[in-house]
């Protein structure tokens, strides 16, 4: 209470100067009052309410209309107090839920953490960025002992923490897959029963899993629908699409996926990505997949996780630093 | 409680009239120029509420006396459709109105006390105080 009269007084004597003297220094205070009335939450109704006092002190003889309009005026405000007070509330409500979900994106980090793998012969690079805080994509190493290497990719359609559940769910289910049935198409097909029991039918999970076996060179895989990646033949020095058919996991139960396999030669390298690389958007207009195979080439000649880092860092400068899809790109490059 | 004045809901002009008799009431109890625009927009919106909710129904004023302090009473009852999840309503930002007006949560801020009692298709009671500052 004490705090409000000091206001009052200040403010009439505020008020009083700027009558006299038309002064800015006195607006500017006038300023400083508001803002200081905000940090307090005294709502627009009260401030009007000082402004009635100080303007009755000032003036005694206030005429009866003048008075009666200033009652008027503070009737008016009152809705836009408690509109105001509703937005500290929503807005306390925000910053709250925010640290909540930021827990959450750093468990889910946790969770999901992949080690990218020493393989005699390969240069791995793997990068995986999400738009928001949550990641809807999802990429996991698993190096067998007989030193075979699985590389898992997907995306879930959606994101934010309804893709991050998923994903989470499919991180343990590929974990308690045993060992000897590591084959891409028998680990699609496992995880294509899992999705169809356990996730929502309007919520579609797409998968490329490739299996690298360095005893013959050779490269199997398997895809679940996915955003198809790209083989680069080092002798013809071309890119190709990896072609490879499936339907999205969790459509039926029983779906089949074909294994795929192809020899891999030095130099030649193997793009696995998400949507969140191929859409990328430069203002209202998609990039061509070229545009994605260029900018990869155009920084070939550096290490693989050198390359994927500048691939991401130049489209994250086309979309002005803000991405629209969760970004993961990997390649393996077979030494010479 | 024995209330000493009722001001039936019927049509939306009825809003205007408990507003009048709420704001007379804290008038003559003493609150200032802004409780008295406050307690009258607390008014509006319980009886607005009957009015699109219920239908019909009444909003009755008292004074209650203490022995440090004073203060008003309002209380709105319908016997309308009830509310099906009191939380909700209470929650800022959700309103079935579109949006626009203080809604519930706007009657608590303006009000000291409050309280609702409501069981669907038997009606809902809302109970507000606020104590002269």
């Amino acid at each position: 209470m004490s705090t409000l009269n000091m206001d009052l007084s200040n403010y009439r004597d505020l008020l009083k100067q700027y009558i006299r003297t038309q002064d800015e220094t006195a607006l500017y205070q006038a300023e400083q009052f508001s803002k200081l009335s905000m940090q307090q939450n005294i709502s627009p109704e009260e401030i009007i309410n000082v402004h009635i006092q100080a303007l009755q002190e000032l003036y005694p003889e206030l005429p009866e209309g003048i008075k009666s309009s200033m009652n008027f005026l503070l009737e008016a405000m009152i809705s836009y107090g408690l509109a105001y007070q509703e937005f500290q509330s929503l807005r306390e409500q925000q910053l709250a839920l925010k640290s909540e979900i930021s827990v959450a994106a750093s468990m889910q980090q946790t969770l999901l953490t992949t080690v990218k793998p020493e393989v005699e012969g390969l240069d791995i690079g793997a990068i995986s960025i999400p738009a928001n805080q949550m990641n809807g994509d999802y990429h996991h190493f698993v190096q067998n002992d007989d030193n075979k290497l699985g590389i898992a990719i997907a995306d879930v359609i959606g994101k934010g923490i309804p893709a991050a559940l998923a994903m989470s769910m499919i991180k343990y289910s590929m974990d308690s897959i045993p060992e000897n049935r590591m084959d891409p198409s028998n680990i699609l097909e496992s995880l294509n029963r899992v999705v169809e029991r356990n996730v929502d039918p309007s919520m579609f999970i797409t998968m490329f899993y490739g299996l690298y076996d360095p005893s013959n060179e050779k490269f199997y895989y398997s895809s679940a629908g996915h955003e198809p990646g790209f083989y680069y033949n080092a002798a013809e020095d071309k890119f190709e699409e990896i072609e490879a058919r499936g339907v999205v996991l969790g459509v039926t139960r029983d779906t089949e996926y074909r294994q795929y396999e192809r020899k891999v030669n030095a130099g030649d390298m193997i793009i696995m990505l998400t949507d969140g690389v191929t859409e990328c958007r430069q203002g209202d207009r998609f990039i061509e997949p070229e545009e994605v195979l260029d900018v990869i080439k155009s920084y070939m000649h550096l290490p693989a996780q050198k390359l994927v880092e500048q691939v991401y860092k130049h489209f994250e400068r086309l979309q002005d630093f803000h991405l629209r899809d969760d970004f993961t790109l990997i390649i393996l490059r077979k030494e010479v | 409680m024995d209330f000493q004045s009722c001001v039936n809901i019927n049509k939306e002009w009825d809003i205007v009239g408990a507003r009048q008799i709420g704001r007379d009431f804290a008038r003559k109890i003493g609150f200032g120029t802004v409780d008295q625009a406050r307690i009258a927009t607390a008014i509006s919106e319980l009886a607005r509420n009957i009015y699109l909710y219920a239908g019909t129904g009444k909003i009755c004023f008292e004074t209650i006396e203490e022995i440090d302090r004073k203060g008003l009473v309002i209380l709105a009852v319908d016997d309308g459709p009830g509310i099906a999840e009191i939380s909700k309503v209470m929650e800022d930002g959700y309103s079935t109105s579109g949006g626009l007006g203080a809604g519930l949560p706007g009657v608590k801020r303006l009000m000291d006390e409050f309280d609702i009692i409501s069981e669907q298709e038997k009606g809902t009671e809302i109970k507000a105080v606020k104590w002269v500052r």
